[in-house]
């Protein structure tokens, strides 16, 4: 192409609009953003208002219509035993779906990080997404299959003579149930499936960024590998763990589907919320009931951030 | 084979470490005095970072056998060592304070709080440092990280140091001041450094003894002088400063054996083409191929009428009426004395 920088008016439409967003950085950044700017305002913000509004509006008992008038009995209402004894089950199990995810993820993701061959990362990276390629309800019905009474654990545990472990452990109270299928004990371990690989990646990415030199200078220093994971392992990939709780805590806070197919009567959270604005019709209590877990992720996200917990993102 | 003695600090014998089929290090056998300032010299991938990491015990020999003071040490790992390393990239724990990386070593060590914060203090006077304790390594300037480094090091005061490139990533100035304060400290605190590093101008400045190395193996050990002097390799005579080679018909030519020698620049007189032979010199007429003025010296290459190139320094003194401020293209003699060509081994 035959163009100078005296004969501007040959120039092509594409250079011309290039030239224009070189000069003003501003427009471009604003065309680039304008899409999910936009997307992000109308969609997901809007949603959250609408929620936000509808949670002060009430239900009036005998007519079954809403009031759309300010109101604080919502929150009132999230008081009583009941709603709060399912915060309560909700936030102890995701705390506990938590934990003991960062315990299996942890070796899991130091092996990784550490020690395996490139080809075995691969490998091992496979394995942990492999399961997010199926349907998270079909999975959570399999595991409905496992934990039967006339399932695989429960025939394993016979073949091996610790039925009596299985029953002890089904006859506690709150984990236990009449089977491992219908009891806070099964949900807890198809809790802990179904979230596994979003703790195990952030902490395997922690871990690789702590250098190998790190490791060598605290033992030439004199600290035995146990000192050494304690006192520098640790605290450099505790951020990564702390990403990674973000994503189990609250997928966990949220979830309806496992308490649904594993849980017994005792609701959770999302259930809850699920009943409240179905079956109840009571669509301002549900959304109140909505706010609890979005209050409990702020104040996790802040305390995770104090963590340095997005910095390991 | 001899028995080690407490006279060294560091002993291989025949140590040789491969990864896979390369042999990074080639059944070295070497030898480090106690209190000495010793420097292993080399390109990279020479072998001399491996044989460092081997004293500390980051890696483990494959064949041979490693003594420290006297004690095989070969199958302790690095925390049962009673040496410390300062790593090229430093290695600060960066959720640590200043004061906590320096003091690491003695919570290692269950010595207590007010301890390990006194001797920390104390460190950090010693590398002057005073009063950076509290502050994070993130917070510090590369040359001070490279003292924390130094004094996290040598707080367990350890009887051999090793460096690892430690000045690597300082610029010339700071790099010539740490050479400095490097080799006083370690005349005053009497401990064996090993301190590795590709730059010959530091080895040479810093060094009791070198070992040059090359492709896994010790070309030669010795004086910084000795090095320099005598080298007994091409390879030495070509990575210690700059050498011009005199082998072949040429060799034949001056000394009647066709061997190999090492010329310094410096040691070649750069004379008008009619100048009269020096007694016990060599004479030969060449022309001028390129001139770089480089300020202290000036660098001549000078293409001998046998067809050799030779590389000639000379200092930017007051010229005198027998040297020349020569220009390319101009015809010259090189004269010098029989004495400087370096026989070479092999």
């Amino acid at each position: 192409m035959a163009s100078s920088t005296t004969s501007l008016p040959n120039r092509s439409f594409l250079s011309r609009v290039s030239t224009a967003l070189y000069k003003r950085p501003w427009l471009l950044t604003l065309l680039l953003f304008l899409l999910p700017l936009g997307y992000m305002v109308v969609v997901y913000l809007g949603s959250l208002a609408a929620l936000m509004v509808n949670s002060f509006y009430q239900l009036v008992d005998f007519s079954g219509k809403i009031v759309r008038e300010f109101s604080l009995k919502n929150y009132a209402a999230l008081l009583q035993p009941a709603n709060l004894s399912i915060i309560l089950r909700t936030v102890s199990m995701a705390a506990a779906v938590t934990v003991m995810c960062a315990l299996l993820a942890f070796p899991l993701a130091y092996y990784m990080a550490r020690y395996a061959s490139p080809r075995a990362k691969g490998w091992l990276y496979l394995a942990v997404l492999l399961p997010l390629w199926s349907s998270y309800i079909v999975r959570v019905y399999a595991w409905k299959l496992i934990l039967a009474r006339e399932g695989v654990v429960a025939w394993l545990a016979n073949q091996i003579g610790v039925q009596w472990l299985l029953d002890g452990v089904l006859a506690a109270p709150v984990i236990g149930g009449p089977s491992l299928s219908v009891s806070a004990l099964g949900m807890f371990i198809a809790f802990t499936y179904v979230w596994l690989p979003y703790m195990v990646l952030p902490i395997q990415a922690a871990l690789e960024k702590v250098p190998r030199s790190y490791l060598e200078a605290s033992s030439d220093l004199g600290a035995q590998p146990g000192e050494t994971f304690r006192n520098v392992i640790l605290p450099l990939s505790f951020p990564g763990v702390v990403a990674g709780s973000i994503f189990t805590f609250s997928l966990t806070l949220g979830d309806f589907i496992v308490p649904q197919v594993l849980g017994n009567s005792a609701f959770f959270i999302g259930q809850a919320v699920l009943a409240y604005q179905g079956t109840a019709g009571n669509l301002p209590l549900a959304a109140a009931m909505t706010v609890v877990p979005m209050v409990i992720m702020v104040i996790y996200l802040l305390v995770a951030r104090k963590f340095g917990a997005f910095e390991a993102l | 084979m001899s028995t080690p003695t407490y006279q060294f600090a560091v002993v291989f014998e025949q140590v040789t470490r491969a990864f896979g089929e390369v042999k990074a290090v080639d059944a070295v056998d070497l030898k480090i005095r106690d209190g000495e300032f010793f420097t292993m010299l080399g390109p990279s991938g020479s072998g001399k970072t491996t044989c460092l990491r081997m004293i500390a015990g980051f890696d483990r020999p494959t064949a041979g056998k490693v003594f420290l003071h006297g004690a095989d040490v070969t199958a302790l790992p690095p925390y049962e060592r009673d040496v410390n390393t300062v790593f090229q990239d430093y290695a600060l724990f960066p959720h640590m304070t200043v004061g906590d990386n320096i003091a690491y070593g003695l919570k290692i060590r269950k010595v207590g709080k007010a301890d390990r914060l006194r001797r920390a203090d104390e460190m950090l006077e010693l590398v002057r440092l005073p009063g950076y304790g509290a502050r994070k390594p993130s917070q510090l300037s590369g040359g001070q990280r490279q003292r924390v480094a130094l004094a996290r090091a040598l707080i367990n005061q350890p009887r051999v140091l090793l460096l690892d490139e430690p000045l690597g990533a300082l610029d010339l100035k700071l790099r010539q001041q740490m050479q400095v304060e490097l080799k006083g400290l370690q005349q005053r605190l009497g401990i064996t450094f090993v301190f590795v590093t590709h730059d010959q101008e530091e080895a040479l400045s810093m060094s009791d003894r070198i070992a040059v190395f090359n492709q896994g193996k010790i070309e030669q050990i010795g004086t910084p002088a000795e090095i320099y002097e005598r080298p007994q390799t091409a390879f030495v005579a070509g990575f210690v400063g700059t050498s011009n080679m005199i082998d072949g018909a040429l060799a034949r030519q001056l000394t009647g054996i066709e061997r190999s020698y090492a010329l310094r620049p410096e040691k070649i007189h750069l004379c008008l083409p009619d100048a009269p032979p020096q007694p016990g010199s060599v004479a030969l007429d060449g022309s001028v191929v390129d001139v770089d003025y480089l300020g202290l010296f000036t660098r001549y290459l000078v293409k001998l009428d046998s067809g050799d190139e030779m590389t000639v320094v000379q200092q930017n003194l007051q010229k005198s009426a027998t040297e020349v401020a020569a220009h390319a293209g101009e015809r010259v003699r090189l004269q010098w004395l029989k004495e400087n060509m370096l026989e070479l081994k092999g």
